[in-house]
């Protein structure tokens, strides 16, 4: 072993740099730049400080919310610009290479799968949920802060990881699901699925430990008189979903560690000889994969439900329906992950069960649509962006559920699986469902973080076009679906393929003005905040807690814990009289000081990852030292809370009622005009 | 809106239209795509009883409770109704629970295990996929094709899977179902034509830089042409032996293959001869420790 193996493991100048492809050139010049640019930008600014002990060793739910929110959208625009990529080339590779290496599209197809459902979606809910549950049931931050801040900095390193990969060799080509023996030596023998074997292995430990701390949040920290069936119905989703994360991601943890172990320490598992066997892989890999569908999914129901029940102004339909519904989905979703591979060679009677098993989800979900629409029955409603997603979401989820039932058909799978149709399937449900669910949670709870309301125009501008363009994008896979086109395929030889294939980049295009629209919305918003302040913190005339304090809460959330008596307690107080009551006494808080435990195992975490990849050794065991040393070194500060006094409490809170009395209520006809400073006018609408 | 299955029938008529002659289920050469497209449109059919309602009723609803000019009551406190929750669970229940018997009484027909009904007993092909081409083994006719089937119409056939490279899945959407093929292990795969053509087949789980050109030239031919096809073997004399099956078996593209036996790029790669228990071999190579496996190698 020369000095340099032992520096630089297979790290070459060859090796490394993107220079495979004037694109990969082009995409890995765009991350350096924007990185540089941010250095350059914090650093005129002077913001180094701040972001660092403000920011990023913040324990406060609140900020790490936004964080996971803010590393979503980052990862979310990557990603679908390399979909735009790839929907492109299809539209040109019918009987010809088009403009992308083979090489080069399997990467793409594999990064955009990682990052949508690792680095974009599980981030998107986890912040929101972050930011939004404890605030709806009453707590004062989550039940772990600093766990909380480990696990932002362990899925924030898998996608530092990712982005990493962009610039520095190539990535997978195995596709988001990894599968074996492909991604194993003897067929990919390059550092790409090492890149996500880490990668994935990082997010997956971050969200076991996420899962772990919002269900022990919600079972311990609700506020006096916060029955579980007094919760609003986002924390159902949230707990069902935290609940899903402790029991499914372990496999994926335990998947990805074999993978490596035959790919580093020459283990079997998963090769073709030796007595591996890939069916275990790919078993382990549904276990995961399945109930993740439903915790990306479930947040997204809570957030509709949220949304239907506020801007139809009225309570939620069926609200203890739609509890059982979301547990029932819960527990099914473990029963049924062997439908993602009917044509495994297993019994017939063996995929009716598991097909049965799927279609029984069906149930559950129809009865929640069912109890959406009925809560928008006799109620008034107000067209406001969080609602027009909702509505997008029902009539095209409704067709996302439909082709969910005809994959779980085994009889149908044996012809549509493996092909686009399986691709329009689950972007039916992904977008329409989650990502419309997230951006509706934006818009919703944006004002309640910021202290001011978003752009209601570009809000719409962004709905418009996400709809249009995912109805551009992905009814054409549907039919090419039926018509035998396989997914992840960069050429193809069928003149029938392409007239759909050019309306679905069209409808790419479309997705990709969506996606400056949404930094078009955002930025518009910040240009305009004094116009839509709501210092007040009601912009909705919200119905459950998260609307009683100022916008942006305090760092203690609740001045006085609140007492609950029911349902949308919020929505009683307002209508009693009772909200906004100045509290007889206060109390010393307690609150976490911040840590910069999470950030050095983010880093930790890079380094671990990046040295496994490329096999420079003492990298690896850096950032393992690293990682031990920190929790080591923390379990010696002594200090980790401090108090916020009474007095200081009762003087932040007074100021804040006094400014309340100078407010005007505002009427719902007034909900985006400047008028609506965050009191609402109480007459139940 | 309401007219949503019209406008599905609509849309399979337009794209069976489109589609490329054996290409596809929409356009089926055999029984079994031909009950796969009956039973989507039965399914499609079935669940419109749900998803109908959801798309008269979302704009109605929206439409007549909107806040400004909506003329429906507004009742905040109306959350609850028990003669709705009938409706709301029971009629998601009967339908899951008719998919459901539909699943588990056709399924065993569909189950790409069971063997099928024709003319004559059921022609017997080994499949060996390779990175990036499928090898077919005619044991009982001792010859083999590559990136080329041909089968006789009307006859079942009873494809033996096996992989010797990646996991792959076979697939000829105009004739049914597909099968994962995977190293040291064996699926089974029954289809039959019922039509004279060229069909496509092809991998649909992607393995690599030439996943796009692994497809199958699939000639359902009568069975006087099926002979000619076997004589076509013959005449090639290559013989289908160890040595012969190293070059095939190169992880490279399905024409280099051919280029390495001094073919053409559009040049038929057959075998007139194929050396016995070269399939079962091929399995048993990844089991070194199990003797059965080895002994019904060498045995066949």
């Amino acid at each position: 072993m020369t000095l340099n193996d032992w520096l630089f493991g297979r790290l070459t100048v060859q090796a490394a740099l993107p220079f495979y492809s004037a694109i990969a050139t082009a995409a890995a010049s765009i991350v350096v730049v924007g990185a540089l640019a941010v250095v350059v930008l914090l650093t005129k600014f002077r913001l180094w400080r701040p972001l660092w002990s403000e920011w990023l060793t913040s324990l406060d739910h609140k900020r790490i919310g936004i964080m996971y929110v803010v590393l979503a959208l980052v990862m979310l625009s990557r990603a679908v610009v390399e979909a735009v990529m790839m929907r492109a080339q299809q539209a040109v590779s019918y009987d010809s290479p088009g403009y992308l290496p083979a090489d080069h599209f399997a990467q793409l197809f594999t990064t955009h799968g990682t990052i949508m459902i690792f680095f974009m979606a599980m981030p998107f809910l986890t912040g929101i949920i972050n930011y939004a549950m404890p605030l709806q049931i009453g707590a004062r931050d989550v039940s772990f802060p600093l766990l909380n801040s480990v696990s932002l900095g362990l899925t924030a390193a898998g996608a530092a990881l990712m982005m990493i990969s962009l610039c520095i060799g190539r990535f997978s080509t195995g596709g988001w699901s990894g599968y074996p023996p492909f991604t194993e030596l003897a067929f990919s023998p390059d550092v790409g699925p090492d890149y996500w074997i880490w990668a994935v292995t990082l997010s997956s430990i971050g969200s076991t430990l996420t899962g772990i701390n919002f269900a022990v949040t919600i079972y311990k920290e609700r506020a006096p008189g916060m029955h579980l069936f007094r919760m609003p119905l986002f924390c159902w989703t949230a707990l069902c979903t935290s609940i899903l994360m402790i029991f499914a991601m372990p496999p994926l943890t335990v998947a990805t560690a074999l993978l490596a172990l035959d790919r580093y320490a020459g283990a079997h598992f998963f090769t073709n000889g030796g007595g591996g066997d890939v069916m275990n892989y790919i078993n382990l890999f549904w276990l995961f994969g399945h109930p993740e569908v439903y915790i990306l999914i479930l947040p997204a129901f809570g957030v509709y439900s949220e949304v239907f029940s506020t801007f139809s102004a009225k309570a939620l339909y069926g609200y203890r329906s739609l509890v059982y519904a979301t547990m029932a989905i819960a527990v099914l979703s473990f029963t049924v992950w062997l439908h993602h591979f009917f044509t495994m060679g297993q019994g017939a009677n063996v995929n009716a069960v598991f097909g049965i098993a799927t279609m029984l989800i069906g149930i559950p979900t129809g009865v929640k649509i069912y109890d959406w629409l009925l809560t928008m029955f006799r109620g008034r409603i107000r067209f406001a962006v969080p609602l027009l997603f909702a509505l997008g979401f029902i009539l095209m989820f409704a067709i996302g559920g439909m082709t969910g039932i005809i994959l779980a058909n085994p009889g149908i799978d044996y012809q549509v699986h493996n092909t686009v149709f399986l691709v329009a399937h689950f972007h039916n449900v992904l977008i329409p469902g989650l990502l419309f669910g997230m951006l509706a949670a934006v818009q919703y709870w944006f004002p309640k973080a910021f202290g001011f309301r978003l752009n209601e125009k570009w809000g719409r501008t962004v709905f418009v076009l996400w709809t249009a363009g995912f109805l551009f994008a992905f009814m054409p896979l549907y039919a090419l679906g039926l018509l035998g086109l396989p997914r992840r395929t960069v050429e193809y030889f069928q003149g029938a393929y392409r007239p759909w294939t050019l309306i679905a980049a069209f409808g790419a295009l479309l997705l990709l003005l969506g996606l400056f629209a949404v930094g078009a919305w955002l930025f518009v918003s910040v240009r305009q905040r004094d116009d839509n302040r709501v210092p007040a913190g009601d912009p909705w005339n919200g119905r459950t807690l998260e609307w009683s304090m100022s916008a942006p809460p305090p760092e203690y959330n609740f001045a006085v814990r609140p007492r609950v008596t029911g349902r949308d307690q919020f929505m009683r107080d307002k209508l009693g009289g009772m909200a906004y009551l100045r509290p007889d006494e206060y109390e010393d808080i307690e609150i976490p000081l911040g840590s910069a435990v999470g950030p050095l195992l983010g880093i930790a975490g890079i380094l671990c990852g990046f040295g496994l990849t490329w096999h420079i050794w003492w990298m690896a065991a850096g950032g393992l030292l690293l990682s031990i040393g920190t929790v080591i070194a923390r379990s010696f500060v002594r200090e980790t809370t401090r108090i916020v006094p009474a007095g200081e409490v009762r003087l932040q809170h007074e100021a804040w009622l006094g400014r309340l009395a100078m407010e005007r209520p505002a009427s719902r006809d007034q909900e985006i005009a400047p008028s609506n400073r965050g009191l609402a006018l109480a007459d139940g609408s | 809106m309401a007219a949503a299955p019209f406008w599905f029938a609509l849309l399979l008529v337009v794209l069976s239209g489109c589609a490329q002659t054996g290409s596809s289920m929409l356009h089926p050469w055999g029984m079994v795509a031909a009950a796969q497209r009956d039973w989507l449109v039965i399914a499609v059919a079935l669940m419109m009883i749900v998803v109908l309602p959801v798309f008269v009723m979302v704009p109605l609803f929206a439409w007549r409770y909107r806040r400004r000019g909506g003329r429906g009551v507004y009742r905040p406190n109306w959350t609850y109704a028990r003669v709705l929750e009938y409706p709301i669970w029971g009629v998601p229940v009967l339908i899951v629970a008719a998919l459901a018997v539909m699943v588990a009484t056709r399924e065993t027909d569909l189950d790409p295990y069971r063997p099928l009904p024709g003319a004559g007993a059921p022609l017997e092909i080994d499949v060996v996929a390779l990175d990036w081409k499928f090898l077919f083994i005619y044991p009982k006719e001792h010859v083999a094709s590559v990136g080329l089937l041909a089968i006789p119409r009307g006859r079942p056939v009873s494809f033996h899977l096996t992989s010797d490279a990646t996991m792959q899945s076979f697939f000829i959407p105009a004739l049914g179902s597909q099968i994962y093929a995977m190293a040291g292990m064996e699926t089974q795969l029954h289809l039959r034509a019922d039509r004279d053509g060229v069909l496509d087949g092809e991998n649909t789980q992607y393995n690599g830089a030439d996943f796009q050109n692994e497809h199958v030239r699939v000639e359902v031919v009568p069975d006087a042409s099926f002979a000619r096809f076997l004589a076509e073997c013959r005449v090639a004399g290559r013989v289908l032996d160890p040595s012969s099956y190293r070059m095939l078996a190169v992880r490279d593209t399905l024409v280099k293959a051919k280029a390495a036996f001094g073919l053409p790029p559009d040049g038929r790669l057959l075998f007139g001869d194929v050396q016995p228990g070269l399939f079962a071999s091929i399995i048993a190579k990844y089991h070194p420790g199990d003797r059965t496996m080895r002994m019904a190698g060498q045995a066949e």
